[in-house]
């Protein structure tokens, strides 16, 4: 769908990406994650044709990319804003327009979203009369009305109360399984996990990670496990299959250890050692988060 | 559609329907009766009532000499001062005592405060009738100096190739004036109305929304070309309803519409003279527009843009101001030609020589000039303003703007 080659992008002073490579596939959910100031936007901007990269190419579904993509695009900026003394409907069709839309054919799309998104009374209204929120979710609208191939999200959720952010993942999800390819951005990690297949993390211009989310949490096993037992508290005296990180006492007796396996036992082994002693509640693989590898990354660089 | 298109009628489209606009429309016009109306008024207000004034002659020679005026008649009744006075019927009438001997004062008499033309009418006769006779006495044929007497009226008239026309020099002092003030108040407003439009655009963020379906230059174009065109509107609604005004107006009263007397001293050069009016007007606003423009898109608000304002301003307002107080007065001059040469002020300067006819090679050479200028500009103000609208909470300096020109895409 995307690829994205070597793109070098300097400002004056500084760089903001430097060599970046990335394969975005068709029909996937794409994050594109870093620090603020990592150089994302920058990238956003190069894929929507905003800015040229200083050097590298973007192809477009193998094309190299150019104008006739434009409409093939949809891009919800991270600073979001529409004219604020213009009707929301007339607006919007104008929007659309801008992206290839007949009026007629984008005021019955329209239509059909309002109606979705219980917007309808707004027709009218100026953007200025609405609530953040409601600007939001009207921008998300004029973002995929043209019914995009692939979808940009800078910071999607931000601004969104808990409602309304879930009404646009679901929206999110439901365009992508209808086909659209999403790209995003975003810090916010738990998002990544739920809704990603692939990830990028790009910090300090320089991409440093990327790949499909499960592979990259697997590669990043490091056979920790978290224990949960009932009974009196055990002691560890050296000849356990496994270090203890951690150890937690609950209540009724219940206790939580955090385990690190020592090469090349596993969780059988530990199960073993651990049965004739105690009763075992839960015995579960702790594979590190997205946040976990993000923070451990970032300041690995740093 | 085409993208320019669409952005240029919502340019257009939006402007229009604001209220301020058609406020705008309407007012000026209104302005423009109101002013017509006063003109009218004080025009018609000369004295027409017939005034009658009874000669009571005690020197015995103003008797018969007096000449009877359009609305002023003498009377020379034989009655005494006070019968006489004491006939007058109507308060417009008047009653001259003139003394027995001459050098003494003339007394006019009226029931109402006498108007100073009518006294002043009065008092001219009287020297004339009483120098008229005291030549006479000296010996002198009064027929044969009037003869001598000249009788001097200037009346300007032009050499023109086709012979002489005759021309009205307060029309074209007013064409002039009115042109460059015209010019150099809608280079501003609508220059600003540019900048206020992209400062919204920036500072609302739909920027990077638009940016991503059409090219920062389309969009700008786009936006110069729209906000040209509501200039425009406006002018051709001004004059037209200005000139239905005037018509009613005109048709009802006995003085002749202004329009008329405008249109009738433009004469045969009306073509010519609006013709470089709007181009002047359209190449002056390209040029200027995009200057604003970048203007606006290097600023997060309106109060911000002081500092960049003033290298733009500061020629058409010193233009403005030697136009108003020196040029039109000598539109020959090496300054003026240079000033209607040079890009940066010839769109005021130039309609303030045109009335007086600008040698063609100087025209040609300032439109030629004035067209490169305005691509030269927008030129720079694209450059700038395709870095300037992604740029947001920074304070620029020129030096910034500099470097924006030189950015690559």
């Amino acid at each position: 769908m995307l690829s994205i080659r070597n793109i070098v992008k300097q400002y004056a002073g500084h760089r903001a990406l430097s060599d970046v490579s990335l394969e975005v596939k068709s029909g996937d959910i794409f994050g594109l994650l870093g620090p603020n100031g990592a150089g994302k936007t920058s990238l956003i901007r190069i894929i929507n044709q905003i800015t040229a990269p200083d050097s590298g190419e973007v192809f477009f579904n193998g094309e190299k990319l150019n104008q006739s993509h434009i409409n093939r695009i949809g891009y919800l900026p991270e600073e979001r804003g529409l004219y604020k003394k213009m009707e929301i409907g007339e607006q919007m069709i104008y929007l659309a327009r801008l992206k290839g839309l007949s009026r007629v054919e984008a005021e019955k799309r329209l239509k059909v979203w309002f109606a979705k998104l219980d917007m309808e009374s707004w027709w009218k209204k100026k953007i200025e009369e609405l609530s953040k929120g409601m600007q939001q979710k009207a921008q998300f609208v004029a973002t995929v009305l043209h019914e995009p191939d692939l979808i940009i999200l800078d910071e999607p959720f931000s601004g969104f109360d808990p409602v309304n952010a879930e009404i646009i993942k679901n929206e999110i999800l439901e365009l992508n399984r209808k086909g659209a390819t999403i790209l995003f951005s975003t810090h916010r990690m738990e998002s990544v996990e739920e809704l990603c297949d692939s990830i990028a993390l790009i910090n300090k211009s320089h991409k440093i990670l990327d790949g499909e989310v499960k592979s990259i949490r697997n590669s990043y096993r490091n056979a920790t496990y978290l224990v949960e037992y009932n009974g009196t508290q055990l002691n560890f005296d050296g000849t356990q299959p496994f270090d203890v990180i951690e150890e937690k006492a609950g209540s009724d007796n219940d206790h939580t250890i955090r385990i690190k396996l020592n090469d090349p036992n596993t969780s059988n082994d530990v199960l073993q050692y651990l049965i004739p002693k105690t009763r075992i509640n839960m015995l579960q693989e702790v594979i590190p988060s997205m946040n976990e590898i993000f923070i451990e990354q970032v300041n690995l660089i740093r | 559609m085409n993208k320019v298109l669409l952005i240029i009628q919502r340019e257009y489209v939006t402007r229009v329907r604001k209220k301020s606009f058609i406020v705008m429309t309407l007012l000026v016009p209104a302005l423009f009766a109101a002013m017509y109306a006063v003109i009218s008024i004080i025009a018609n207000d000369k004295d027409q009532t017939k005034h009658t004034v009874s000669v009571i002659d005690n020197s015995g020679i103003f008797k018969g000499k007096f000449q009877d005026e359009k609305f002023v008649k003498y009377t020379y009744p034989d009655k005494s001062l006070l019968n006489v006075k004491a006939d007058l019927k109507s308060d417009d009438d008047l009653v001259l005592n003139i003394p027995a001997k001459i050098t003494d004062t003339a007394v006019l008499y009226a029931r109402k405060k006498t108007t100073l033309a009518l006294a002043d009418n009065v008092q001219r006769q009287m020297n004339d009738i009483a120098s008229g006779i005291s030549l006479v006495k000296a010996g002198i044929d009064t027929a044969r100096l009037h003869r001598i007497k000249s009788n001097i009226i200037i009346k300007s008239s032009e050499i023109t190739a086709t012979g002489e026309k005759s021309t009205s020099i307060g029309a074209t002092y007013a064409l002039s004036f009115a042109g460059a003030i015209l010019i150099y108040m809608s280079l501003f407003i609508y220059g600003a109305q540019v900048m206020r439009g992209v400062i919204e655009e920036k500072t609302s963020r739909i920027i990077e929304v638009i940016v991503s379906s059409v090219k920062p230059f389309q969009l700008m174009m786009g936006k110069i070309v729209g906000v040209g065109l509501v200039g425009l509107t406006q002018f051709v609604l001004w004059i037209g309803l200005s000139a239905a005004i005037s018509y009613f107006v005109g048709h009802n009263s006995s003085t002749q519409s202004p329009v008329y007397v405008f249109v009738h001293n433009l004469g045969s050069d009306a073509g010519y003279e609006i013709g470089c009016f709007i181009f002047y007007w359209i190449a002056g606003f390209l040029f200027y527009s995009a200057l604003f423009a970048a203007v606006g898109s290097a600023v997060d608000s309106e109060t911000e843009t002081q500092q960049f304002m003033f290298p733009i301003t500061l020629p058409l307002l010193f233009t403005y101001i030697l136009s108003v107080s020196y040029l039109f007065q000598a539109p020959d001059s090496p300054l003026a030609v240079w000033l209607s040469i040079i890009p940066l002020s010839a769109p005021v300067a130039m309609m303030v020589r045109i009335p007086f006819h600008v040698p063609g090679w100087q025209l040609g050479l300032s439109m030629v000039l004035m067209v490169i200028g305005f691509i030269f500009t927008t030129y720079v103000a694209a450059r700038i303003y395709r870095v300037g609208i992604l740029m947001y909470g920074k304070k620029t300096s020129f030096k910034e703007l500099a470097k924006w020109f030189f950015y690559k895409e």
